[in-house]
């Protein structure tokens, strides 16, 4: 197994550059997902990653070695595609021994590896079926063991449930993670849907726009995000955005919101002008002598919890409380925040300030 | 159900759809019926008038289609030795005798090796030409691809004199290598645009997949781009074939007799007293017989072939 470094990865196509400065490193054994909306670059980074793509510049190393000008085939990686790239002429036992021929391995060996894989899979009883009639779980699991038949150093996958049914999607990112716990491999994950990279990996790297824009893991990115997209992309609903003007320097532990003195954590930069105020839904009380009032504007009924949008002096904020307070829409509330998940940004750059809560996090990205 | 129905017509719709499918057969088969039967005719019976429907078959067309024969005066049939075969019978019945095979059977094979041999060439390179259009980065492609169609956008026949100039100078006339060339160039254009849209239906990630597996990419070329293109391969085959093996007016301009292929030949087999209709529907029996069988066997992948673009996948 193996451990990947990204180094200053870019990629360009004429004049769009799709990929711009990436660099990241994935722990050996790691399940590393690619996060961020379509057309961000995610695919492809994977695709230099793979060899199928030869990078503009920046270096790409696996254990070690600059594979960065090396082909695919000697990478000695798996790739699991974004449609399931089965060969159609092939029945399923074909497709999976297909990376083994190509080494020259023996036959006895080939059958004894056969056998583990789809045991591993649960796909004995498809082994002579073509693929042409298999439902998208079972291509996907085909698709899957021709990976791990090979033992590669690292597998890459590319939105490998995109194919599938909502339903289907859940039991087989299930199954992916398990099957990554027990055969410890170094995996990337693209995928456009936080929900699934917050569930499935170890740590997230989140792109917008050819940009890395954050890199750690999940609760990092959840709790401590290094930028408004970031802090937008993650989360449903997604962080509250307060726009103000003011002020920050080192060492204030509250800041001025409109008339209202909000505490943050210990800020550790300085900052004048447009302040952004982040903070998430779960982190707003509804507290009738709490200071900053906003109006009702409507509640979702959630089943343990409950969302409330609200009305403010700085915009609607979104608010998740327990589902068994009352909430009268038109109301008018009293809000507290839960001061230490509190993050300030940079209005123009986007960009977090430094504080205590995020220290040590923001320069990954 | 509503009466529009698209999925399942009714049986009064299936009814009406069998008989105008059996007319159309009907219509289109009797050429071909008639040729047939005017093969087993004898002479007389082929140019009879009123045509006859029903008559009492007879080998004789086969049997001067693939021997060549002189007549005999009656001293020379008193000296011969009696018929020994049953075409030596049938053939003296009308006082002549066998005196060797005619050329027919060169014919068809010229007609064999050059048909074949220029399939071969054109769905070879066009197949090569196609998966480069399709998968790499070709500078001016879509000129290239325009020019390459532009080629079919007169008769082929209309440059017969520069062609024919130019195969007399290059020592080509009359030459089964001279004809191969000129039905591959003349079909390589039709093969790379059919081809083309064959392979370009080839998800380019099943080559990447083989590449990842550890294939080179020649290797990923042929053995997974290959085996799914089989469909468009054959059917693109078919194509060429018929042409080359039907081709008539530049057989009969470039050549005579080294190189002849049937079609040129096949009119010209004259009888005693004019042309031998039943040799020549013999001849244009078996000439057919090939491309019919190599159709038949093929037929499910031409299917496919022809409604491609229409019928995605
Ligand atoms: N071969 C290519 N030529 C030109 N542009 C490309 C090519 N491949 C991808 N792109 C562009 O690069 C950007 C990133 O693409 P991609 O990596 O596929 O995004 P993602 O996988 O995150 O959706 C997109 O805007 C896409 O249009
Ligand atoms: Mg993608």
């Amino acid at each position: 197994m193996a451990e990947i470094v990204i180094d200053n990865l870019r990629k360009d196509y004429g004049d769009f550059t799709a990929v711009e400065a990436s660099s990241f490193k994935v722990c050996d054994g790691e399940f590393f997902m690619l996060l961020g909306p379509s057309g961000c670059g995610k695919t492809t980074t994977m695709r230099m990653i793979a060899g199928l793509e030869m990078p503009t510049s920046g270096k790409i190393y696996i254990d070690g070695e600059d594979v960065s000008g090396k082909p695919a085939a000697d990478r000695d990686i798996a790739f699991v595609f974004q449609m399931f790239a089965l060969y159609p002429h092939l029945n399923v036992r074909n497709n999976i021994i297909y990376p083994l021929k190509s080494e020259g391995m023996p036959r006895a060996q080939i059958n004894k590896k056969l056998a583990e894989v789809s045991k591993i899979l649960g796909i004995e009883d498809i082994l002579k079926r073509p693929v042409g009639g298999l439902s998208g779980g079972d291509r996907q699991r085909v698709a899957l063991g021709r990976a791990i038949v090979r033992d590669p150093k690292a597998f890459l996958m590319d939105e490998p449930l995109g194919a599938l049914d909502v339903e289907f999607r859940e039991r087989m990112a299930e199954e992916l993670r398990a099957l990554h716990d027990r055969m410890n491999a170094t995996t990337i994950y693209v995928t456009h849907d936080q929900l699934e990279a917050m569930q499935m990996g170890d740590k997230i790297v989140v792109m917008n726009h050819g940009v890395i824009e954050q890199f750690g893991a999940p609760q990092i990115i959840y709790d401590k995000p290094a930028t408004m997209f970031v802090a937008n992309f993650i989360g449903s609903p997604s962080m509250n955005f307060l726009r103000f003007a003011g002020k920050v320097s080192p060492n204030d532990t509250s800041v001025l919101l409109g008339e209202h003195t909000v505490d943050v954590p210990r800020q550790l930069a300085a900052h004048e002008g447009g302040l952004v105020l982040g903070i998430r839904p779960e982190h707003i009380i509804l507290s009738d002598d709490g200071a900053y009032r906003a109006e009702v504007l409507a509640s979702e009924y959630l089943g343990t919890n409950q969302i409330i949008t609200l009305n403010t002096a700085h915009g609607q904020i979104k608010a998740r409380i327990r589902a068994d307070k009352t909430v009268t829409t038109g109301a008018n509330v009293g809000l507290k925040f839960n001061s230490a998940q509190i993050t300030l940004f940079e209005e123009q750059s986007e960009k977090a300030i430094l504080s205590e809560l995020n220290e040590g996090v923001l320069e990954d990205g | 159900m509503s009466n529009f129905s698209v999925t399942t017509p009714s049986k009064r719709q299936k009814w009406v759809a069998g008989i105008l499918v059996t007319l159309y057969a009907l219509i289109t088969l009797m050429p071909l019926v008639w040729i047939i039967m005017t093969g087993f005719k004898s002479s007389a019976d082929s140019i009879a008038y009123p045509p006859k429907v029903i008559f009492s078959p007879s080998l004789e067309g086969y049997v001067n289609l693939f021997t060549s024969q002189t007549r005999l005066t009656s001293e020379q049939v008193a000296t011969t030795p009696p018929p020994a075969t049953w075409y030596d019978k049938l053939v003296r019945s009308h006082q002549m005798v066998i005196v060797g095979p005619s050329r027919f059977g060169q014919r068809f094979l010229n007609s064999v090796i050059i048909g074949f041999g220029s399939t071969f060439l054109s769905v070879s390179l066009g197949t090569l030409a196609a998966y480069a259009f399709s998968r790499f980065k070709v500078p001016i492609k879509e000129d290239l691809l325009f020019f390459i169609l532009s080629t079919r956008m007169m008769p082929p026949i209309a440059a017969a004199i520069p062609i024919f100039l130019m195969f007399r100078e290059l020592g080509l006339s009359d030459t089964k290598l001279g004809m191969i060339l000129l039905y591959t160039g003349v079909n390589l254009s039709l093969a790379v645009w059919l081809l083309k849209g064959f392979i370009d239906e080839i998800p380019f990630e099943y080559e990447e997949a083989a590449l990842i597996d550890g294939y080179t990419r020649f290797q990923a070329f042929y053995k997974v781009v290959l085996p799914q293109a089989a469909t468009g391969i054959a059917s693109t085959a078919i194509f060429c074939l018929i042409f080359a093996w039907n081709e008539y007016a530049f057989a009969v301009l470039l050549t005579s007799g080294n190189a002849q292929t049937a079609p040129p030949f096949i009119p010209t087999i004259i009888g005693f007293g004019g042309l031998d209709w039943p040799a020549v529907a013999a001849g244009t029996t078996i000439f057919l017989l090939p491309i019919m069988i190599f159709t038949i066997l093929l037929r499910k992948h031409l299917l496919r072939g022809i409604t491609f673009g229409a019928v995605r996948k």
